[in-house]
């Protein structure tokens, strides 16, 4: 008996819909497994992990709070991404972001207002933006790896920040500690809107997935966008200028990761400190994205699978005693089978009875 | 089999035999119960259309793919081809049509890569130069592959075969890319073979270099075997009847053909070369009437693809007059623009440039036509207008999809050129430029866009055609001009020029008479 | 101040090592025609495995009874580690060339992934240490001030040079070599002579990744030893870049090694001495702001395309 993939004539569709729902029930199956064996409560983990701060309400806003910037940041790695413009550096406009954010609270000290905040949301679009402008310029320009030349800035980015917050930017009156002076009332955006336990960040994330379906679903820039990625001759010959569709999706990703990083900064922690480069969401996004199938609002319901299992992570911690690093592999396995299960939306198993009379060329025998 | 006391009364077995070959593939029977004998020394044609089962009969034969059902004899004994290091055990070589070579490697690498003989440099270095002497062939094994000529390239497919001292030779589809000088010195060395023993399967849709060379032909037709004719008695027209299946449909044009004005010209079109590997095109000069259909042709390599670029818009000319459409200077404009002025283009590469393979026909439709046919307002697409017209493209051109919204990948290449065809031309362009337009696209979808070209010429659209098919554009142009490392010829009319004379222009020297006799006579004595 | 030259050449060849070796490894990965990203995530298997090995096999509970097993540790360190990167590698592996998934995505997701398993394993290790494996030679000529330059490294340093030579030799004279590069520059000829891509590409990522396995325990053994999180510290990134940087080419991947292993020695003398006159982060992000200054500088120049094995990074579909 043997099984073979065979090519399908079309993609399936269903496989497509299927495909991310049966790679995270898969990781659940395959965690809570392995982790009972080496010496944990496998589904006791597993339950904490996923479905814990979806029943528990007091764990909601930590959901949604970690839910949007990994919506905000997958928005616009689905859009590279599908061009096959890979912004790995997401991260570090993320920081950069942020950065700005503190930047402007601090040569506006004192004051607040409408106008403080709108500078603020886009100095972090800005900066974001002109992070991604480095390997967008390095790519069309010099030919460069964007995936090397982004990455490479999250580390310079990580390291500015420390010098900002040890330096520049320290407050005065905060001991030494490498932190900003926290923002003035009149420079914060809510945590929270109306009462719910939504962060404004989240409500951005929802409009603008819906703004980036259109965009890329049904308008002439996505198709450029999807065709680059696909085939970039023929981009060219139907009048797409593949350099200019580099820096538009490059700067467009930038600006959502920068977008992240100034609302993590304006509505939640309302400081820059070095804790700012630990939530990793930049690399989280990737995950994020790919789970979503490349699709926004698949990207959507990534973000909220991934923001439920890291908070589940911090649950299953206390609760399990597995150690900090077991969402990181959960998420890790749950890419992995997503990418794994791609090769079923390309081609179907065929089993092959092997009928020895019929077979290949007569021997001799 | 073999007489048991060698009495010359018994014919030797073939060489090759298949009984009852058969294979399928996802959707399709590509050989349906083939039976074929190849006798030692001869040289046998392989004849059929494009997908009749040619290229998935050799395959087998040479290990790269196995049979469902069938037998091999090789000298008379079942023998089983499991790979194609077995294949050239037994002493199969073979010739592709799309050569099996490593651009960034020598030509000694590259030979030796082909071989299991495991030599040093130095002996693989000493046999390559006297295999090359014995048959008269030229070539350097130092020079890295990249910077050969297409015809120095089979060369070096040929090389590797000729090195194994193989028992059958199989040719695929070899002249596809030689001038027809190159393709008589390739005759030479086949026949040469051939006396010394070898069998030779020519695998070819080329009616008249079978008839030229082979002692007899088998004709596939959808798979199966649907004749055997010997060449030298058979006419061209009964052995294309055999191929086709069909009595041939000629194409139907009205007898007096006038032309309008100029509609469409190159004017000292230059264009420097990209990358190491790209050819420049230098001063390109050409004019097209309304009506009329010019056709380039030339060997693949000589800059084909880089006027296409440069005439679609994929690749801007250096100043604005070099390109005119109706009049005005288009030389500076993209693909975007030069669509909304009339002048829409095909390129030779169906998957991957002219159409997205994963995009749905719809989308296909969007990438060229959206402009023009008025899917936008605001950036945004219409998907019922696109739809609309990916309908009608399917409709008028008879192609086979399931519909509308099935991916490009989803459909045989002559469906899809059909499809591809048929987005630009009911654009209803002011001029059309299509390059290898029925290549690898079986007849009956062949036919129907070259009678669509012809259609659209009547209708008043200039049309330039590049191929490598020199019998496709002798039956559709009116004018002609051979490309030759990137510069073009004079323009001659179909019908008062001579196939040697393109042959040689196709080779090197532009109507330069006192040049292209000095050429002439060079290649008889030292041929290419 | 004395400078004491010694030293600073004793430290750089120290840092390059780990990208040297993770390097090798992959420049044979992408002449197939693969790009596995996921070296990171190898070399933090290949450390955290390695420190483990050694770890339990130098425990007194063992060596009382078998004193070679002592002795042999970091060997066996080393050994474990380039299998726990070959394995991670041949997850990789599966995935794309059986899979046919997208190499860039599946290189990070082993990177996360690598990371993940090496803080879950790490855990029980935190603060941990074993003996540095870092001599070979005997004292005479090891400790001596100046002959240490030559003799007074950890066995994986001359391990990396040797292997460099190795790779050189491979690519360049050797039939297998050959087949090698004439995978990564045209699949589906190769596959049509009838050599076995797929199989080729395997072996070329089991490499890669026992490699960088190795370069991983290099941190853990040699380096800091003693288990801490993220130990590498983007320096398989470094590494991916190096190859890039050598246009793919085993001498120029020697050089290239030294050059960024001098930044991030730079790097460390800045911290330590203090060049007050910039902070401290300017020279922790040197290494970084070099390898996108050399990568531009390498990629611009025209033949720098031209030496990229053709097939880099995509998928072989023979039946496309």
């Amino acid at each position: 008996m043997i099984i073979r993939f065979e090519k399908r004539r079309e993609p399936s569709k269903v496989m497509q819909a299927a495909t991310p729902i049966g790679a995270v029930v898969l990781t659940m199956i395959v965690g809570a497994i392995i982790f009972d064996l080496i010496g944990y409560d496998g589904p006791r983990a597993v339950k904490e992990i996923f479905f814990t701060p979806i029943f528990a309400s007091y764990k909601w806003q930590d959901v949604a709070r970690k839910a949007a910037p990994l919506i905000l940041i997958a928005l616009g790695l689905c859009l590279g991404n599908r061009a096959k413009v890979w912004n790995i550096g997401a991260e570090g406009q993320y920081l950069v972001g942020g950065m700005a954010g503190a930047t402007v609270a601090y040569f506006t000290a004192g004051h607040g207002g409408v106008w403080v905040i709108a500078l603020m949301i886009v100095a972090g679009l800005v900066a974001g933006a002109l992070w991604a402008a480095i390997p967008a310029f390095l790519k069309t320009r010099l030919r460069v790896n964007e995936i090397l030349s982004s990455l490479m800035l999250v580390y310079v980015a990580q390291q500015l920040l420390g010098y900002l917050v040890t330096g520049p930017l320290k407050d005065p009156n905060g001991q030494n500690f490498p932190q900003t002076a926290p923002f003035a009332d009149g420079q914060r955006l809510p945590s929270t809107l109306w009462g719910t336990p939504i962060p404004p960040g989240l409500v951005a994330a929802f409009v603008l997935a819906f703004v980036f379906f259109i965009v890329m679903e049904r308008s002439e820039f996505g198709l450029g966008v999807r065709a680059i990625g696909e085939a970039p001759k023929a981009a060219r010959y139907g009048g797409y200028d593949a350099n200019r569709l580099i820096w538009q999706t490059l700067m467009i990703s930038g600006a959502m990761a920068g977008l992240a990083g100034l609302l993590e900064v304006d509505s939640q922690t309302f400081k820059l400190d070095l804790g700012f480069t630990t939530s990793l969401y930049g690399f989280t996004a990737i995950i994020v994205s790919f789970l979503g199938r490349l699709h926004p609002l698949g990207a959507v319901l990534a973000g909220l699978v991934l923001a439920i299992s890291s908070v589940g992570g911090q649950v299953a911690q206390t609760a399990v005693h597995v150690p900090y690093a077991t969402a990181g592999i959960f998420q890790a396995t749950m890419l992995f089978f997503i990418l794994a299960s791609d090769v079923l939306v390309r081609k179907r198993i065929v089993i092959v009875s092997s009928e020895p009379a019929r077979k290949a060329l007569g021997g001799a025998a | 089999m073999a007489g048991s006391n060698g009495t010359a009364s018994e014919p030797a077995p073939p060489r090759l035999e298949l009984r009852g070959i058969t294979k399928r593939f996802p959707g399709v029977l590509a050989n349906d119960n083939v039976h074929l004998a190849v006798k030692p020394g001869e040289i046998h044609a392989l004849l059929g259309e494009n997908g009749a089962g040619k290229s998935t009969l050799v395959k087998m034969i040479y290990g790269i793919l196995s049979p469902d059902s069938g037998e091999m004899l090789w000298d008379g004994e079942p023998v089983k081809v499991q790979n194609p290091r077995a294949a050239r055990k037994l002493g199969v070589g073979m010739v592709f049509q799309h050569f099996s070579l490593f651009e960034a490697l020598t030509v000694l690498e590259n030979i030796a890569l082909g071989l299991d003989a495991k030599l040093t440099n130095r002996q693989l270095e000493a046999e390559i130069l006297r295999v090359l002497d014995l048959y008269g062939l030229k070539l350097d094994p130092r020079r890295i592959v990249s910077t050969l000529s297409v015809g120095e390239r089979q060369r070096i497919e040929i090389v590797r075969a000729l090195l194994l001292n193989p028992r059958l030779l199989i040719m695929d589809e070899p002249t596809s890319v030689l001038t027809p000088q190159e393709v008589e010195q390739l005759f030479e060395t086949l026949r040469k073979l051939a006396a010394e023993g070898c069998s030779i399967l020519y695998i070819s849709h080329k009616l008249h270099e079978i008839i030229a060379l082979c002692d007899t032909a088998t004709i596939l037709r959808g798979g199966r075997v649907v004749g055997e004719a010997d060449p030298k008695k058979e006419t061209s027209k009964s052995m294309a009847e055999l191929m086709i299946g069909a009595n041939l449909k000629e194409i139907t044009r009205s007898a007096s053909r006038t032309f309008g004005n100029e509609k469409f010209a190159a004017r000292g079109l230059n264009l420097p070369k990209r990358g190491d590997f790209g050819v420049a095109l230098r001063d390109v000069n050409f004019s097209v009437r309304a009506g009329e259909i010019l056709g380039v042709a030339g060997v693949a390599g000589n800059g084909q693809n880089e006027l296409m670029e440069a005439l679609s818009g994929e690749n801007l000319a250096q100043n604005e007059s070099a390109i005119v459409l109706e009049g005005a200077s288009i030389g500076r404009f993209g693909p975007n623009e030069r669509r909304a002025r009339g002048l829409c283009a095909v390129p030779e590469e169906r998957n991957g440039h002219a159409a997205v393979r994963e995009f749905t026909l719809v989308d296909n439709g969007v990438l060229t036509a959206r402009r023009r046919m008025g899917f936008l307002t605001n950036g945004l697409i219409s998907a019922a207008k696109a739809t609309v017209y990916a309908n009608k493209v399917i409709q008028v051109f008879s192609v086979k999809a399931v519909s509308s919204s099935s991916t490009a990948g989803s459909l045989s290449g002559g469906n899809l050129q059909k499809f591809i065809m048929g987005r630009e031309i009911l654009q209803e362009p002011a001029a059309l430029v299509v390059s290898q337009p029925t290549w690898g696209v079986d007849a009956g979808a062949a036919a129907t866009i070259r009678q669509a070209i012809v259609d659209l010429s009547a209708r008043g659209c200039a049309v330039l055609v590049v191929s490598q098919d020199l019998d496709e554009l002798l039956e559709l142009c009116d004018s002609l001009v051979v490309i030759n490392l990137g510069t073009l010829s004079k323009t001659m009319k179909v019908g008062e020029v001579s196939i040697e004379e393109i042959g040689l222009l196709m080779g090197g020297v532009h109507g330069d008479p006192e040049a292209t006799a000095h050429m002439t006579e060079a290649l008889h004595d030292h041929p290419i | 101040m004395n400078f004491d030259f010694v030293a600073a050449i004793v430290t750089i060849v120290g840092v390059t090592t780990p990208i040297l070796l993770a390097a090798t490894g992959e420049l044979i990965v992408e002449k197939s025609g693969v790009l596995n990203l996921g070296v990171e995530g190898m070399m933090l298997l290949g450390a955290i495995a390695g420190f483990a090995a050694t770890f339990i096999a130098s425990d007194p509970q063992y060596s009382d009874s078998a004193p070679w097993l002592g002795a042999l540790a970091p060997w066996l360190g080393v050994v474990v580690a380039a299998c726990a990167g070959a394995l991670g590698a041949l997850l990789f592996g599966f995935m794309v060339l059986t899979l046919g998934a997208n190499q860039v995505a599946t290189g990070l997701a082993l990177v996360i992934f690598g990371g993940g398993v090496s803080s879950l394993i790490g855990a029980g290790f935190i603060g941990m240490a074993v003996t540095p494996f870092d001599q070979i030679f005997p004292d005479n000529l090891a400790q001596d001030p100046v002959l240490k330059l030559v003799f007074g490294y950890s066995p994986l340093v001359y391990f990396a040079f040797i292997m460099v030579g190795v790779v050189y030799w491979f690519l360049n004279k050797t039939r297998a070599g050959l087949v090698l590069r004439a995978v990564g520059e045209n699949d589906l000829s190769a596959h049509s002579i009838g050599y076995s891509v797929i199989g080729v590409r395997y072996g070329a990522i089991a490499f890669g990744g026992a490699m960088a396995g190795i370069a991983g325990s290099y941190f853990s053994e040699v380096i800091t030893p003693l288990w801490a999180e993220q130990m590498t510290a983007g320096r398989g990134w470094i590494a991916l870049a190096l190859v890039v940087f050598s246009g793919w080419r085993a001498g120029r991947l020697l050089a290239g090694a030294y050059f960024f292993g001098l930044f991030m020695t730079l790097e460390l003398y800045a911290k330590a001495s203090g060049f007050s006159f910039l902070p401290s982060q300017f020279w922790a992000a040197m290494p970084y702001v070099m390898a996108i200054v050399v990568l531009a500088v390498m990629s611009a120049r025209e033949s720098g395309r031209a030496e990229a094995p053709a097939c880099l990074g995509k998928n072989f579909t023979p039946d496309a």
